[in-house]
């Protein structure tokens, strides 16, 4: 068995706010194979931005990120600022859910490679014009060499998504973080992005976490999900074990809020409640307050996340009443 | 940025300016009692009065009187002074260049104070840094401009001997070192306005998401402070710096008046209490079609450093 | 059986927000300069105007904290007596601009269309002046004193409260009770006075405050520059004009003045920055 790129264990990060401190990841433990395409699914407020952005270590002070990530035989929490710029940005990209904040409106799309070449490949003047000209061609941006000038508002939403891959993509990395990348695109847009990405993955044998609040994302595109509620993984399966039958009551409300989900055509439901508050839980299981399956044993203490069948992982109580689903992801998919 | 956007704001001045041109002459033409009896003063008998009407013109309607103000004016006559005896439009080219040098000199000194502060407390914000800065600038902001202009004059001017306290100089190296006091005076008044708003859009920058974004692409923080934040607090300088003209040059009044600077604030001053009309009007018009193109300036340039502002 | 206890039905508490110390340190700065505005003869020990010459150009001393002038006058008891009329120059330059501005703001956003138009292209007018220079102009034809010093600052200092107000009135317009209102059958007038205005007024408000000190320092620009305030008035702009010629020998006749007028205008733009921050609609 090969080694896994990146070694989470243990990741918590806690954000000082004037009501408290937040706890917004608690404890997080995943491994990330090369090669493989893994989702990090949840609510908003679940945590999942907040530990993609802290495997890079984003996060600024006075948010506080302890545990480790092992990429390449280092902890990237504790490296020094140098080494850590080699790996952010080079070995390791990010994108972002928003191309139109996270694009600097006032340098061009050109530039804005360009810096990411001269960083990371060294490549100035010509060299990287072409280069950068190439990524752009890459990701499917018609006439590249002319929108190299071009600055970010003078692209459309979809064709800023594919600068800002071509930016990220610049330095060739091992590893693609991408935040949201399709939630702010219109549904057939969105589907291009993700069938860019998943050739991108192809041709460029990268590795890949897809941070969305959208299973029928992960059902299109990933090999692999975690599940997150609450700043912890509450189940980690792979996507055909999950969409047939999820070993967590959270993952199945999630499921069944789903459009074409199930054997059987049903009314939505959606899961009562909103997410629990970081500053102050409840002892017991975080989704205790919504759960359908809750009973006292929930309360007790904090389900911790077990392997409960070959490669599968959940932190539910009651994991082995849940019905299967019997679905695929084919249904799901957008 | 086109050629055709330069246009269509210059010829937006035209009616704006025709506008400055009538609350001018009606200004003028305010003057509580006859004017020329005012200006005359003891020697005004009727015969003198009303010879001196029929020659200025104020003995027709006052329709009649603004087309000759504006037919005047375009062709370049503001009238000549009544205590000098010079034309105004001379006045105007001999005092100008002054005024000129002094607030650009101060624009330069206070940007160059204003901009690294603002920096550094946007960087440290909330901090002890942060407080320091911006509680010794919120007292700038109450400092009257003449009152920091007569303690610098006596300070660095006539007990340290460090500066000379007044005048002009004959070369560019003199008036840098003969206007220094005066325009750090205005440099400091200006500084002050900038930093607080400068600091605040600087902390917007920082927290933007395309700041991360360059950090996760592994930029250095070096290159990110000059390339992706220092930029964006250039734009943000320039617009505040153009809102800000009317400020300065009611400053580089008050200054010139305390640091006996022959420039155009001075002669308004004086031209008040020697209530010399013809130049006070002159003035007034000069200020206004300053601030105009100031502000059409600012936008052009706004207009180059930002690649949105070409939409609107 | 336990009872349901739903964290995420419970709201946060949300943290106090108490005043901040730089608005209280304003506040009973005020406090002191409308005690001393009220009251100057509980402060001062000498009168502002009466000449002693046994005691001119005496330097700080325990009779003379802030020394004496070239006719002996106390400068102590001048710089507290001052504060009434500095006092009267921050109310009387901002509250009229702050009156028919915001009225008026008001009153155009609400009826938009040519009355804003008309508005909007006199308050382009007035901005090309410096507001310096213009209010100078006016002072010069209507003549140097404190009267027409408001007059002339009245003229030109409508146009920010104008601009507040009309941008507010205009979002508030939009916002859902003014449009119930108008489904009640309510009259405009009532619409704007009592539903608009009270709430749109309060960025005018805030300003307001910042106005105050702005106001005090062209009130004493002006009275340095000989056309505001007029000697022996104890104005404090005018007390900094009259030392400025005894600066080598006599700082102190200048000096206080001058750090009573900055002290004013700290004191109102703390108390603006606080009221910015308590009035903020919270999120």
């Amino acid at each position: 068995m090969t080694a896994p790129l990146l070694k989470v264990r243990d990741l918590n990060v806690r954000i000082p706010t004037p009501g408290g401190v937040l706890h917004a990841v608690r404890g997080v433990n995943f491994d990330l194979m090369p090669g493989e395409m893994l989702g990090l699914v949840g609510e908003s407020g679940s945590g999942k931005s907040v530990t993609l952005r802290s495997l890079i270590r984003l996060h600024r002070p006075p948010i506080q990120m302890t545990g480790t990530v092992e990429y390449g035989g280092k902890n990237l929490l504790d490296s020094s600022e140098s080494k850590l710029r080699d790996v952010r940005g080079g070995r390791i990209s990010m994108i972002f859910q928003e191309p139109m904040s996270a694009l600097n409106p006032v340098l061009t799309v050109g530039e804005q490679i360009g810096e990411n070449l001269r960083e990371h490949k060294g490549l100035r003047g010509k060299a990287a014009q072409d280069r950068a000209a190439e990524l752009l061609d890459l990701t499917g941006i018609p006439s590249p060499r002319a929108r190299l000038a071009d600055y970010p508002h003078q692209f459309s939403g979809g064709m800023r998504q594919r600068a800002m891959i071509a930016i990220a993509l610049a330095s060739e990395p091992q590893l693609l973080l991408a935040d949201e990348p399709t939630t702010a695109l219109d549904v057939t847009i969105q589907d291009q992005i993700l069938r860019l990405l998943l050739r991108l993955r192809e041709e460029m044998h990268m590795s890949v976490i897809l941070v969305t609040h959208d299973l029928g994302v992960v059902a299109q595109t990933c090999d692999r999900v975690a599940v997150m509620y609450g700043g912890r993984l509450v189940e980690t399966a792979g996507v055909n074990d999950l969409f047939h039958a999820p070993k967590h009551a959270y993952t199945l409300g999630l499921m069944r809020s789903l459009p074409g989900a199930g054997e059987h055509r049903r009314p939505l439901q959606p899961i009562p409640g909103g997410p629990p508050d970081l500053r102050s839980l409840p002892p017991g299981c975080p989704f205790a307050p919504r759960c359908e399956y809750v009973t006292d044993d929930c309360r007790v203490g904090e389900p911790p996340l077990l392997e409960v069948a070959p490669g599968r992982f959940s932190a539910c109580v009651h994991y082995s009443e849940l019905p299967a689903l019997k679905s695929t992801p084919e249904e799901v998919g957008v | 940025m086109h050629t055709s956007y330069v246009l269509r704001r210059l010829l937006q001045i035209i009616p704006l300016f025709l506008a400055v041109m009538v609350l001018v002459f009606t200004l003028v033409h305010l003057i509580p009692g006859d004017p020329v009896s005012t200006l005359l003063g003891d020697r005004a008998t009727p015969d003198i009065v009303a010879r001196a009407n029929k020659e200025l013109g104020l003995d027709k309607p006052l329709l009649v009187q603004f087309g000759l103000f504006v037919n005047q004016l375009l062709h370049g006559n503001l009238g000549e002074s009544i205590n000098l005896k010079i034309p105004v439009l001379r006045l105007i080219g001999e005092r100008l260049p002054v005024t000129l040098f002094l607030t650009v000199y101060a624009a330069v000194l206070g940007v160059a104070m204003a901009v690294p502060l603002a920096m550094l407390a946007a960087v440290r914000r909330n901090t002890w840094v942060d407080a320091v800065i911006r509680a010794v600038f919120q007292v700038g902001l109450s400092l009257p401009v003449f009152y920091v202009a007569l303690q610098l004059l006596t300070l660095l001017g006539a007990r340290l001997g460090w500066f000379p306290i007044g005048g002009y100089g004959e070369n560019f190296g003199e008036h840098l070192f003969h206007l220094f006091l005066p325009a750090l005076t205005l440099g400091l008044n200006l500084a002050a306005i900038l930093v607080r708003t400068l600091r605040n859009s600087i902390i917007e920058v920082l927290t933007a998401e395309y700041v991360d974004f360059a950090r996760a692409k592994g930029l250095r923080g070096s290159v990110i402070m000059t390339r992706h934040v220092l930029r964006n607090a250039l734009i943000a300088t320039v617009t505040l710096l153009g809102l800000n003209i009317g400020a300065l040059i009611g400053g580089a009044v008050i200054t010139e008046t305390v640091f006996a600077i022959p420039g155009v604030g001075r002669l308004m001053v004086d031209a008040i209490f020697g209530r010399d009309y013809p130049v006070i009007q002159g003035l007034t018009l000069m200020f206004a079609l300053i601030v105009s193109l100031v502000f059409l300036a600012t936008d052009l340039i706004h207009a180059r450093l930002d690649p949105r502002a070409e939409l609107s | 059986m336990t009872t349901m206890h739903s964290p995420a039905l419970e709201v946060a508490p949300r943290p106090r927000r108490w005043p901040k110390p730089t608005l209280l340190i304003g506040l009973v700065l005020l406090l002191v300069l409308i005690f001393a505005a009220l009251f100057p003869q509980a402060l001062a020990r000498y009168s502002p105007t009466d000449f002693d010459y046994q005691a001119i150009l005496k330097g700080p001393s325990a009779a003379h904290p802030f020394g004496t002038d070239n006719f002996g006058r106390d400068i102590l008891s001048r710089v507290i007596h001052g504060t009434r009329i500095d006092m009267q120059i921050a109310i009387f330059t901002t509250l009229f601009p702050f009156i028919f501005g915001t009225l008026l703001g008001a009153l155009t956003g609400y009826l938009g269309r040519w009355s804003d138009a008309v508005v909007g292209r006199i308050a382009d007018l007035v901005v090309v002046f410096p507001f310096l220079v213009l209010v100078i102009a006016i002072v010069a034809v209507l003549g140097p004193g404190l009267m027409n010093m408001y007059i002339a600052v009245s003229a030109v200092g409508w146009v920010s409260y104008w601009r507040l107000t009309r941008a507010e009135v205009m979002n508030q317009k939009k916002a859902e009770y003014a449009q119930a209102g108008r489904v009640l059958g309510y009259s405009p007038s009532r619409i704007l006075l009592r539903h608009l205005l009270p709430n749109a007024v309060t960025p005018a408000i805030v300003y307001l405050m910042t106005d105050m000190s702005l106001g005090i320092l062209l009130g004493a620009s002006l009275g340095y520059l000989g056309l505001g305030a007029q000697p022996p008035t104890p104005e404090w702009g005018v007390m900094v004009a009259d030392g400025k010629n005894f600066m080598a020998t006599a700082w102190w006749i200048s000096t206080f003045p001058g750090l009573a007028l900055t002290l004013a205008g700290v004191t109102f733009s703390l108390i603006g920055d606080g009221l910015a921050d308590a009035l903020r609609p919270r999120a």
